[in-house]
C-alpha cells in the first residue's frame, strides 16, 4: 500500500515538471527580429530612415575637414578641451584618438544599416523599389567615400552587414576597390532617382551625380568628373542663389543652391552621452561663440575658429568673407554683446555654422541645433566642373566659364587665366567659397598642397588619417598602419 | 480477618481506587512563569493525550505509576510518575538545543551549528539599533565580506551591496529574497519588520541557482509564533538631518585674489581690481539644509495552537538635506502573514506586502549637480541680484549655474506602488515526507513626472530653455516564482541523518515601459502644465524595446547527511535554464557541494573546558550567472534610427545591440574554507573563512570593432563571454558577550575581511577595457585590465612641479598632454622612458575598491540603561577627484592657497593660470586615499522598569537618542569616502557626490 502511495506521488510530481516541461523557456522577443524584416515597403522604407540617421554624425567630419586644414583652428575651451580635436589641428595626433574613432564607428555604422537594406534588397517587391535602394546605394556611397577619403584602404563588405566574427576575417580593401564600388553604387542611384523626390532631404538624382563627379575628382578622373557634373548642371533643376549672405542661414534650407543637404532639427533632445543621436547639428554648437550674450547668435563651445590668413585672402570687395567669417570684436562692439575668450582664440568664427537664435533651444542647446549642412552646392558643383576642365586639359574656356559663374554671383570680376594659373585661380576661389564648410583638408591633400600648406604636415603620412589603433586590435592586430603612424 | 487479609484488601482497594483517578494540573514556563497553552500531556502508559488549554490547565485520566509525558515545542520535554491526584505544576524549561538558530539555506531551514556553507547573519536587534531608512545600511559593518556603498545620500537612493567583492562586469547586485519574494528594490521594505537577515556567500547559495552568483540575502520579516499571546508593539522615532561635511571652498576674498593671480599669470587683466568691498557667499551653506526625518510603524502578532500571525504597517517621512522638500522620500509599507496548520499533515503559509513609496529628486551626480554648482559657483555672485531675481552665473562657462535658481527650477516626482503575495501549502506524508507548493508574485506601477521650466541661468548656459519640458511615464512590472519541492528526512540507525530535497522552480519577470515628452507648454507653472498642452509631444515608446519578458525554469536535487551530527555533508545539484540565451546555451548545470565536521562533538574535545564549539567546514561549487539583457543571441530591431524629411523628425527601424549566437552562462567557482568556534561557556565566539571565487566566461559587452556597426544610434556592442576574475579573501569574526553581573553586561564584535580582486583574462585582442569619464574630453581613465584590479585608475605620474625653466628645458616636452610647460606646472613622469611624454606614459594610480573592511560593535546594559556603538572601517580605497570644473572663473577649494607662486614655494600643486597648461589631464594628482572610519550609529537607550509600567497596561517601555553617521575619520577631502557609482568599471570616480547624512533621532519603542 505504502509503495502504490508512492507511485502515485512520483505520478503527481512528473506531471508537474511536465507541465513545467523546457517550452516554458521558448520565447519570442515582444521586438521585432531582424531576420524577419522587410515584409512590406513601409518596412524598407523604415530600414530607410535610419541609414539616413548617420549622415547627421558627420557634423565632426565637416569640422575635422577644416581644422585639419591652415582655415581654421581647433579653440575650444583649453589645450586639453577635446584632445583629439586639438591634435589633429596640430598635426600631432596618433593612432589613439577618440574622434577617428568616432568617424570609423559613426561611418561604418552608416555603411551597416546601407547594407542591411541591400542584404534583403529581394524579399518584398514594390513599385517605388528602385528609389528606395537608389537611396540606399547613394548613402553607402556617401558612408565609404567619407571612409575612404579619411583612412584610406577600409575594409568593404556589399549587400550584407559585417556580423559578428566577421572582424576577424575581413581585411582593408584597396582605396581602388572601395572607389569602383561607390561609383558603381552611386551610377545605379543615378539611374533609379529622379531630380524630385517625395520628401525634402532624400538624395536625388543630382545628389548622385554630384557625389559621383566628386568621387571621380579625388581619383583625378577628369573626363568622368567633368561629364558627370556637366550633366547635372546643363539638367537646369538647380540655381545659384542670388544673395549668398542667405545661404546659410536657417530659413533658407533646401535652397535652389543645394544639390545634397544633411537634415537637422531642434524638435528633439540630445546629449553629450550619445553625440551621434542627436537631431541637431552638434558642430553648430561646438563652433559656436564662447559665453555669448547679445544679439543674432547663440552660445557655443569656440571650436574650429578661423585664423587671420583665411580672413585675409577675401579681396576687400568680396561680400563671402563677412558671411563666413564673424569678427567677434567688432561685432560685440558695434552691438553691444559680451564673450569670453576659449583657447586659441583668433577674434574669428565659423558664421556659416555658429549658433543662431531663433531656434527651439530644446536641451543641450548646444547640441540641438537646427541648421542644415550643405553638404554639395551647385557652387561645389561648377568648382568641380571647372577644376575637372582645367585639370585634365579638357577645356580651360569652360572651367573659367564655371568658375565666372561662382564669381559673378557675389560681384566679382571674371577670372581670365589659363592653364596652372586658373587652376590655382579655381582652387583659391574653392577655398573661399566654401571656407567653414569642411572640405579644404581633403581639398589640399587631393592637389598634393597639405604639405607646403599646413604646419606640421608630413607628406607621405598625413595624407590619410591613422587607423584608430583599437579597431586594428579588435580586428584581431591584422591590418597594417597606415604609412607612418 | 487475619491481618493479611486487611493489608491485602486495602492494597486492592488501593489499586482499584487508583485506576479511577484524574490527574489535573498546570503547565508553566520555566524563565518567565507564564502558563503554556497547547503542550502536549500524555499518560504513557494508558497510551492517551490531552493538551493544555488557555490557562496551561489539563487533567487527564491516569493511575498511580502511570508515566505522564509533557512536550512543548522548544523546550525539554518533562516526566511525572503518577503517585496520587493532588493537582499539580509542571515547569517546563528552554531546550538550549531545540532553540538553537536556524537559518534559511533555501527550501528549507537548518540549524546554524550544522551550517556547511558562509553564512552570516544579522538579528532584529541589530536592526532596531541601528534605525536604517533602508535595509541594506543594516549590513555595512554587520557582516564579513559585505560592502554597502551609496551612490548618493539623496534620500530614498538606492546603496549597492556587494558580497565579497565584484565578481562579474555587469550587475553585481546579489539575490535578495524577502519572506521567499525576489524584491529588487529594497527601498520598498521597512527595516522595523525584518526579522533576521542571513547573507549566504559561498557556493551553497546554488541551491538558488542563477541570479545567486553575487550571493543571496534572505530577509525573514517578523511573524507570530504559535501560542503566543496577542501583542502590539508601537515604535516611533524621528529627529533631523544634517550633512556630514561641507568642503572648504574659497571665499570671495581668497577667490578674488587667487583668480586675479591666475589671469595676471597669463597676462590678462585681473577680473577683481578692488578685492576690499567683495560680497561673499558660501554656496554650500545655502543649499545645505537641516531635514526632518520621522518614522511610525505599529504592529501586531500572535498566534494560536494552528495559526499564527503578524500584521503591521509603517510609515517614513525623509527631507533631503540638499533641497529638503524638493527631495523628499515617503514611504508608507503595510504587511500582513498568516500560518496556518489545516490538518496533522497540511499546512499553508501565505503572506502580502503592500508599499508606496514617493520621492523627489534633484540633479545630484556629477557636472550640472546642485553641489557641483555650489562647488563652483563664484563666492562674489550673490544668491539674489539687487532685482530679487536669483543671480546669473556669468563668467562661469557653459554648465555652472546658480545651484539656488536650479533647486527652485526643479520639479519631479516619481511614485512606485508595489503589492507582493506569497501563498504556500506543504503536505506531510507517508511519515518521512513533505510536499511544498508555494508561489510568490510582485506587481508594481511606477509612475511620475519631470519638468523643466523655462529659464534663463546666464549666457550659454547649457541648462537654458526657451521652451519648456514636460514628461511623464508609467511603468509596469510583475514576476512570479513557482516552487515545488518534495523533501524526505530520515534518521537510520539513530545516526545516519538523510534529508534529500528534489523540487522545480519556475521565475518570470515582465515589464511594460511608456513615457510622453512635450514640449512647448504655453504655461510655465508645474501645476499647470501637461502633456496635452503641449506644443509637441515625443511619444518614448516609438524606439526601443518597451516590454519585456523573461523566464527561468529551474529543477534541483539537495541531499544533506550528517552522521551523529558530527559529519556534515550537503550536495547540490541544479539545472537552470534561461530564456536570456539560444535555445543551445539554454541550460546550466551548476553543482556545489559543502562537508563539516563537527569536532567539539569528538570524546577528545567533548569534555574539555575551554573549547564549547569547533566546527571546520569547506564549500565548492559552481554558479551560474546570466544578468546580462534578454536576447542577447538573436539581432533585434531595436536601434535608434530618426532623421529628418520635410523638417519633421521621422522614425525608422534600426537594429540595436549587435547579436552574438554563441553567448552563454557565466560561471563562478568558488571555494571556501571554514572554521566556527566557542570558547568560554560560549561567551567568545569566533569565525574564520577563507574564499576563493573566480569568474569565469565572464559576461561583458567590451568594445567591438566598428566596423559591426555598434556606433549607430541605439546599438552598442554584444554581450560576449569575454574575461576571468578572481576574487579571494579571508572573512573573519570574533564575538564576546558576558554578564559581569546582575546589573552589567556587555556584548562586543568585531570583523574584518580583506579583499583582493584581479582580472585573470580579457578576451579581447585590446587585453584591457576602458570606462570612467574624467573631466570635459579627456579619454576614459579607469580600466578592466588583465593583472590588475577592476576598474583601476589609468593616468600619468606626476614628478612634483617644474621650479624653473632650466627644469622645464631639462625634461621632455609635454605638449602631447596639451600645452609645453612652465615653471609652477606639473613634471609628468617619462615612464617608458622614451624621451616623450605621451599616452605610453600612463600607468596604474590606485583602485577604487577597499583592501580591507572592518566592523566593531560594542553594547552595554546597565541596568535599564543600554548603550551601543556601531564603527565601520575601509581601508585601501581610493577615489578621484572630479568635482571641480576649473573654468578661468569657478571657485575651488582652499587646497588652491597652497598652490606654486614662485621657485621653491611647492613642489606637490601647481601655479594658477588662465592660459593653456596639461595641469588638468588625469594624474595622480587627483587620486586620493579614501580610507575612512565611520561611527554609523552611536545609541543610548532607557528601558523603563516593567513595574512602572502596571499602570499604562504596557509590557514593554524603552526610548533612546541615537546618531547616525556620527563622524568620519578619513584623509579623503570629497564629500563622502564611502560613495560609489555603483558601476563596476567606474566605481570611484567622485563627481561631487551627494554626502550620506548625520542624523539625530529620537525615539520610543512601546510594546502591549
Amino acid at each position: 500500500m505504502k509503495i502504490f502511495k508512492v507511485y502515485i506521488l512520483l505520478f503527481v510530481i512528473a506531471i508537474g515538471f511536465n507541465a513545467c516541461s523546457e517550452e516554458y523557456l521558448d520565447i519570442e522577443s515582444e521586438d521585432p527580429n531582424s531576420e524577419n524584416f522587410f515584409n512590406s515597403q513601409e518596412d524598407y522604407e523604415s530600414a530607410l530612415v535610419a541609414a539616413y540617421d548617420l549622415l547627421q554624425s558627420s557634423y565632426l567630419n565637416v569640422m575635422l575637414g577644416e581644422i585639419a586644414s591652415d582655415n581654421t583652428l581647433a579653440g575650444g575651451e583649453s589645450a586639453t578641451d577635446v584632445i583629439g580635436i586639438q591634435q589633429i589641428d596640430d598635426m600631432i595626433h596618433t593612432p589613439v584618438n577618440d574622434q577617428l574613432s568616432d568617424i570609423w564607428r559613426w561611418m561604418f555604422a552608416g555603411v551597416n544599416r546601407a547594407n542591411y537594406i541591400m542584404e534583403f534588397q529581394d524579399k518584398t517587391d514594390f513599385p517605388d523599389k528602385p528609389r528606395v535602394l537608389g537611396e540606399t546605394r547613394f548613402l553607402r556611397a556617401y558612408y565609404y567615400f567619407e571612409l575612404v577619403k579619411f583612412f584610406g584602404d577600409v575594409p568593404l563588405v556589399v549587400d550584407q552587414r559585417f556580423l559578428f566574427g566577421d572582424q576577424f576575417e575581413v581585411d582593408r580593401t584597396p582605396k581602388a576597390d572601395v572607389y569602383a564600388q561607390i561609383e558603381r553604387d552611386l551610377i545605379f542611384a543615378i539611374d533609379n532617382l529622379e531630380y524630385t523626390t517625395p520628401d525634402v532631404g532624400r538624395a536625388t538624382k543630382g545628389s548622385a551625380q554630384a557625389l559621383l563627379g566628386k568621387v571621380y575628382l579625388f581619383q583625378e578622373k577628369y573626363p568622368e568628373a567633368a561629364d558627370v557634373l556637366d550633366d547635372l548642371i546643363l539638367s537646369n533643376e538647380y540655381s545659384l542663389v542670388t544673395d549668398y549672405s542667405t545661404i546659410f542661414e536657417n530659413d533658407n534650407e533646401n535652397n535652389s543652391e543645394s544639390v545634397f543637404e544633411i537634415q537637422y532639427s531642434d524638435l528633439e533632445g540630445a546629449g553629450f552621452g550619445c553625440l551621434q543621436c542627436s537631431e541637431g547639428n552638434v558642430a553648430v554648437g561646438f563652433n559656436g561663440i564662447r559665453n555669448y550674450d547679445g544679439p543674432e547668435f547663440e552660445s557655443g563651445f569656440s571650436f574650429n575658429v578661423p585664423t587671420q590668413e583665411v580672413f585675409d585672402l577675401f579681396e576687400v570687395a568680396d561680400p563671402r568673407r563677412d558671411v563666413a567669417i564673424l569678427d567677434i570684436d567688432t561685432f560685440a562692439a558695434a552691438n553691444g554683446a559680451t564673450f569670453s575668450i576659449g583657447f586659441e582664440h583668433t577674434g574669428f568664427y565659423n558664421r556659416k555654422y555658429i549658433a543662431r537664435q531663433g531656434d527651439l533651444n530644446t536641451g543641450d542647446a548646444n547640441l540641438t541645433n537646427p541648421n542644415n549642412y550643405r553638404a554639395i552646392r551647385l557652387a561645389d558643383v561648377y568648382l568641380m566642373a571647372a577644376e575637372a576642365y582645367n585639370s585634365g586639359n579638357l577645356g580651360d574656356g569652360q572651367a573659367r566659364t564655371y568658375l565666372n559663374t561662382v564669381r559673378t554671383r557675389v560681384n566679382l570680376p571674371d577670372v581670365q587665366l589659363s592653364g596652372v594659373a586658373l587652376g590655382d585661380a579655381i582652387f583659391l576661389e574653392r577655398r573661399l567659397e566654401l571656407v567653414g564648410e569642411g572640405h579644404h583638408f581633403f581639398d589640399l591633400v587631393r592637389t598634393g598642397r597639405a604639405a607646403v600648406q599646413i604646419d606640421g604636415f608630413v607628406a607621405g603620412k598625413h595624407e590619410v588619417f591613422p587607423i584608430p589603433l583599437e579597431e586594428i586590435l579588435l580586428s584581431g592586430n591584422r591590418w597594417a598602419q597606415n604609412p607612418n603612424y | 480477618m487475619n491481618k493479611f487479609t486487611l493489608l491485602l484488601f486495602y492494597f486492592v482497594a488501593f489499586i482499584s481506587y487508583a485506576q479511577q483517578g484524574i490527574v489535573t494540573g498546570k503547565v508553566l514556563e520555566g524563565t518567565t512563569g507564564e502558563t503554556l497553552l497547547g503542550v502536549t500531556v500524555q499518560n504513557v502508559n494508558a497510551k492517551t493525550a490531552t493538551t493544555t488549554d488557555f490557562d496551561g490547565v489539563f487533567s487527564i485520566a491516569a493511575s498511580t505509576g502511570d508515566v505522564l509525558k509533557f512536550t512543548f515545542i522548544g523546550t525539554v520535554a518533562q516526566e511525572y510518575t503518577v503517585v496520587n491526584f493532588e493537582p499539580i505544576t509542571i515547569t517546563m524549561e528552554e531546550d538550549v538545543a531545540a532553540l538553537e538558530e536556524v537559518v534559511v539555506i533555501g527550501y528549507g531551514t537548518q540549524a546554524v551549528r550544522e551550517v556547511t556553507g558562509a553564512v552570516s547573519i544579522v538579528d532584529s536587534e541589530v536592526i532596531e539599533n541601528l534605525k536604517p531608512t533602508r535595509v541594506e545600511q543594516a549590513l555595512q559593518g554587520q557582516v564579513p565580506g559585505v560592502n554597502v556603498t551609496s551612490s548618493s545620500g539623496s534620500p530614498g537612493a538606492g546603496l549597492n551591496i556587494r558580497i565579497r567583492g565584484i565578481s562579474t562586469n555587469g550587475d553585481n547586485r546579489p539575490l535578495i529574497l524577502v519572506d521567499g519574494n525576489i524584491i529588487e528594490d529594497l527601498s520598498v521594505i521597512n527595516p522595523g519588520d525584518i526579522e533576521s537577515i542571513s547573507v549566504l556567500k559561498d557556493a551553497t547559495a546554488g541551491i538558488y541557482g542563477v541570479r545567486a552568483a553575487n550571493g543571496v540575502v534572505i530577509i525573514t520579516t517578523k511573524g507570530g509564533r504559535k501560542n503566543q499571546p496577542l501583542q502590539l508593539e508601537f515604535n516611533s522615532w524621528g529627529g533631523f538631518q544634517e550633512t556630514s561635511r561641507k568642503l572648504p571652498s574659497l571665499n570671495a576674498q581668497q577667490y578674488a585674489l587667487i583668480k586675479n593671480e591666475a589671469f595676471a599669470n597669463n597676462g590678462e587683466a585681473i577680473p577683481f581690481t578692488d578685492i576690499s568691498n567683495l560680497s561673499n557667499t558660501n554656496y554650500q551653506d545655502e543649499v545645505f539644509e537641516d531635514a526632518l526625518i520621522l518614522n511610525n510603524d505599529f504592529s501586531v502578532r500572535g498566534g494560536t495552537e494552528k495559526s499564527k500571525y503578524a500584521v503591521g504597517m509603517a510609515i517614513l517621512a525623509q527631507d533631503g538635506i540638499v533641497g529638503g522638500q524638493k527631495s523628499d522620500f515617503d514611504r508608507f509599507t503595510m504587511r500582513g502573514n498568516f500560518d496556518h496548520k489545516w490538518t496533522k499533515n497540511l499546512e499553508m503559509k501565505t503572506g502580502f506586502l503592500y508599499s508606496y513609496t514617493s520621492n523627489k529628486g534633484i540633479n545630484d551626480g556629477g557636472l550640472g549637480s546642485v553641489l557641483f554648482n555650489a562647488l563652483n559657483m563664484a563666492p562674489t555672485i550673490p544668491v539674489r541680484d539687487a532685482t530679487g531675481e536669483f543671480s546669473l552665473a556669468e563668467g562661469l562657462g557653459n554648465e555652472v549655474i546658480n545651484p539656488e535658481a536650479q533647486l527652485a527650477n526643479t520639479y519631479n516626482k516619481n511614485k512606485v506602488g508595489k503589492i507582493s503575495g506569497n501563498f504556500g501549502l506543504t503536505y506531510s506524508f507517508l511519515d518521512h515526507f513533505e510536499a511544498t507548493a508555494r508561489i510568490q508574485a510582485n506587481y508594481s506601477e511606477a509612475y511620475g513626472n519631470n519638468f523643466n521650466p523655462r529659464a534663463f541661468y546666464g549666457s550659454g548656459k547649457v541648462f537654458n530653455l526657451t521652451e519648456n519640458v514636460f514628461s511623464t511615464y508609467e511603468n509596469y512590472f510583475s514576476d512570479y516564482t513557482y516552487d515545488a519541492f518534495i523533501k524526505y528526512d530520515n534518521t537510520f540507525n539513530d545516526r545516519h541523518n538523510l534529508e534529500a530535497t528534489l523540487g522545480m522552480s519556475a521565475f518570470r519577470t515582465r515589464g511594460d515601459f511608456n513615457g510622453f515628452t512635450g514640449f512647448g507648454n504655453v504655461s510655465n507653472d508645474y501645476n499647470e502644465v501637461s502633456i496635452a498642452d503641449a506644443d509637441r509631444v515625443i511619444n518614448g515608446d516609438e524606439n526601443g524595446a518597451r516590454r519585456f519578458d523573461q523566464r527561468l525554469l529551474s529543477h534541483f536535487l539537495r541531499v544533506q547527511y550528517d552522521y551523529q551530527g558530527k559529519y556534515l555533508f550537503s550536495g547540490v545539484l541544479r539545472r537552470d535554464g534561461s530564456t536570456i540565451f539560444g535555445p543551445e546555451n539554454q541550460f546550466g548545470f551548476f553543482p556545489s557541494a559543502s562537508v563539516g565536521w563537527i569536532a567539539s562533538e569528538e570524546s577528545f574535545l567533548k569534555d574539555n573546558n575551554f573549547i564549547d564549539f569547533l566546527k571546520v567546514r569547506a564549500s565548492a561549487g559552481v554558479i551560474g550567472n546570466d544578468r546580462i539583457p534578454a536576447f542577447g543571441y538573436v539581432s533585434l530591431l531595436t536601434g535608434e534610427g530618426q532623421y529628418v524629411f520635410n523638417d519633421q523628425i521621422i522614425n525608422g527601424t534600426a537594429g540595436g545591440a549587435l547579436s552574438n549566437p554563441e553567448i552563454k552562462w557565466e560561471e563562478q567557482y568558488t571555494t571556501n574554507i571554514g572554521l566556527d568556534m566557542a570558547f568560554l561557556s560560549n561567551k567568545l565566539n569566533l569565525t574564520l573563512d577563507y574564499f576563493n571565487r573566480e569568474t569565469k566566461d565572464l559576461l561583458l559587452a567590451p568594445q567591438v570593432s566598428g566596423i559591426l556597426g555598434s556606433g549607430a544610434p541605439g546599438s552598442s556592442a554584444p554581450f560576449i563571454n569575454g574575461g576571468d576574475i578572481r576574487n579571494k579573501g579571508l572573512e573573519f569574526s570574533v564575538g564576546y558577550a558576558d554578564q559581569l553581573t546582575d546589573d552589567l553586561s556587555f556584548n562586543v564584535s568585531f570583523n574584518a575581511s580583506t579583499l583582493d580582486n584581479e582580472v585573470l583574462f580579457v578576451n579581447n585582442d585590446n587585453g584591457f577595457i576602458e570606462a570612467g569619464g574624467f573631466g570635459v574630453g579627456q579619454p576614459p581613465i579607469t580600466r578592466f585590465e588583465e593583472g590588475f584590479t577592476i576598474g583601476y585608475f589609468y593616468g600619468y605620474q606626476t614628478d612634483g612641479i617644474f621650479q624653473n625653466a632650466a627644469e622645464v628645458a631639462a625634461h621632455p616636452s609635454q605638449i602631447a598632454l596639451g600645452a609645453e610647460a612652465q615653471p609652477g606646472d606639473f613634471r609628468y613622469r617619462d615612464v617608458n622612458g622614451d624621451g616623450a611624454i605621451n599616452l605610453d606614459d600612463r600607468v596604474e594610480l590606485g583602485d577604487p575598491l577597499p583592501d580591507y573592511t572592518m566592523g566593531l560593535n560594542l553594547s552595554v546594559n546597565y541596568k535599564n540603561w543600554d548603550f551601543q556603538t556601531y564603527l565601520y572601517a575601509s581601508i585601501g580605497n581610493d577615489m578621484v577627484r572630479n568635482y571641480e570644473r576649473n573654468q578661468p572663473l569657478t571657485n575651488l577649494t582652499t587646497n588652491v592657497l597652497n598652490r606654486w607662486t614662485g621657485p621653491g614655494s611647492t613642489n606637490s600643486f601647481p601655479r594658477v593660470t588662465t592660459g593653456a597648461t596639461a595641469n588638468q589631464v588625469f594624474s595622480d594628482f587627483f587620486v586620493e586615499d579614501a580610507s575612512f572610519l565611520r561611527a554609523q550609529n552611536m545609541q543610548l537607550g532607557y528601558t523603563v522598569n516593567e513595574s512602572a509600567l502596571d499602570n499604562l497596561k504596557l509590557s514593554g517601555l524603552r526610548v533612546y537618542a541615537s546618531v547616525n553617521n556620527a563622524f568620519t575619520l578619513t584623509k579623503y577631502q570629497g564629500y563622502d569616502p564611502s560613495a560609489s557609482s555603483g558601476d563596476p568599471l567606474a566605481s570611484g570616480i567622485d563627481n561631487g557626490f551627494y554626502p550620506v547624512a548625520r542624523t539625530f533621532l529620537l525615539g520610543i519603542n512601546a510594546k502591549f
